[in-house]
């Protein structure tokens, strides 16, 4: 039952869901820093994926992010685009590698995954911030909280990461 | 007919995402406009019922601060029911004004541009669309979205909030709006240049608005400048409240509000 991958997917789902709705969403570090952890979700998502299935289960979770933080269809959004673009940053980020059918996270150098943590969240926070405000006369705000939030959250992601390893999936 | 088809599969993924892209953008294009995102909100029912689990659990930690505010409040209202005799010469509660339903917040945020609070009362105790909600120490926001026993409210810490008010003591009244880089400060704009502003004067709710009464606190003035064409002040307020940090409110129900509508509505249509 543990080792079941679809199970596992479903956990990891409602748990980053309410990790993020009931505790970061509320963090308010700094007075305005809330880490957005569910890209954690991106992360971890079994790397031979059916592309389709993965997009839909991506937006879903979007969306109910979004209907518990009132901010409708941003966080649905963001991360429709990061299922979306995830095959192209692993190519990047682990090369030739990546197109071998034997390929795992076991055979990939820690510096490669954590690039690849790195630029997830980026774009994430990129898009996130930018749709957030929505206006161009508050570039400043916008460009800190994308420095800020994003260095929080890949700290965070970091220590969760190591903490709930991913070599046993 | 063939190619098409074959076309259409060779790039059903990139079909899907722009769809749901379509889709999230329409979704959130609307949710900008007031009064447009009713059909996801947090005022719903399983939403709104884990956000009420879990501050029925973190409302325990900061119940000694919350008494003591409580406290202070029964003491000012015991204070007004004294001197009542002296403003209301009869006790007949159809002859008042406004009507006050207390409630608790399930949900606080204050750190987005687009703010919303969940309150835990609803259409069940009369709370209904563009109600004013105040705290004891002044002015929270606007009801937004209702459910059967939740509401939203729409902070003033929201870009699209827009509400009427007025430097205490005088008639000059401005639109309060809020930029969105501060919690604890708002802007007061629209005040004309030939007006005495100070540093410290104090900002209530003007009589122009049908949602809130006169004379609500606001904050207190921090600095104030000339906008580009020199004839209008920017002014900063300094929040009375501390958004960060607030419990209990009361929504202000105005029993005037629907009679003064219509006659807005019948001058309108006269003309």
């Amino acid at each position: 039952m543990l080792n079941n991958p679809v199970v596992i997917n479903i956990a990891r789902f409602v748990l980053l869901v309410l990790a993020q709705v009931l505790i970061f969403n509320h963090l308010n570090f700094f007075g305005y820093i809330n880490p957005l952890v569910y890209v954690l979700f991106f992360y971890w998502y079994p790397i031979r994926e059916n592309r389709a299935i993965f997009i839909i289960v991506s937006f879903t979770l979007g969306l109910t992010i979004d209907i518990f933080s009132d901010t409708l269809a941003l966080h649905a959004l963001v991360s429709a685009t990061l299922a979306y673009i995830r095959p192209i940053l692993m190519r990047f980020c682990f090369g030739a590698n990546f197109d071998f059918q034997g390929f795992t996270f076991k055979n990939s150098t820690r510096l490669q995954r954590i690039t690849f943590l790195f630029l997830l969240i980026f774009i994430q926070h990129l898009i996130f911030f930018s749709l957030e405000t929505l206006s161009f006369s508050h570039i400043l705000l916008i460009l800190q909280k994308i420095l800020f939030t994003s260095l929080a959250t890949f700290i965070l992601c970091v220590l969760l990461s190591s903490l709930f390893a991913i070599e046993n999936v | 007919m063939q190619r098409i088809i074959n076309f259409i599969l060779n790039y059903r993924n990139a079909f899907l995402y722009v769809f749901l892209l379509l889709i999230s953008l329409v979704l959130t294009v609307r949710s900008h406009s007031f009064h447009q995102s009713k059909f996801f909100n947090s005022s719903k029912w399983l939403t709104g019922s884990l956000y009420q689990t879990s501050s029925n659990i973190t409302s325990y930690f900061d119940l000694r601060e919350e008494n003591d505010r409580l406290a202070k409040e029964n003491e000012r209202l015991r204070f007004q029911l004294l001197n009542a005799d002296a403003n209301l010469n009869s006790s007949d509660t159809l002859n008042v004004n406004f009507e006050v339903v207390n409630a608790r917040i399930t949900k606080n945020s204050y750190a987005s541009p687009r703010n919303y609070l969940t309150i835990d009362k609803g259409e069940k105790a009369g709370i209904k669309q563009d109600m004013g909600v105040i705290t004891t120490k002044g002015i929270l926001g606007i009801v937004e979205n209702t459910s059967t026993n939740f509401a939203t409210v729409q902070s003033i810490l929201n870009m699209k909030s827009n509400i009427n008010a007025k430097i205490k003591n005088t008639n000059y009244f401005g639109s309060l709006i809020w930029d969105a880089k501060k919690y604890d400060i708002v802007q007061l704009t629209d005040i004309p240049r030939l007006v005495p502003v100070t540093v410290g004067d104090t900002i209530v709710t003007g009589a122009m608005s049908s949602i809130f009464p006169e004379n609500i606190p606001i904050g207190v003035i921090k600095n104030f400048s000339l906008n580009e064409a020199q004839s209008f002040y920017n002014i900063d307020i300094n929040l009375f409240n501390d958004m960060a940090n607030i419990k209990n409110i009361y929504i202000i129900k105005n029993k005037n509000r629907e009679e003064i509508i219509n006659l807005e509505e019948r001058i309108l249509n006269a003309q």
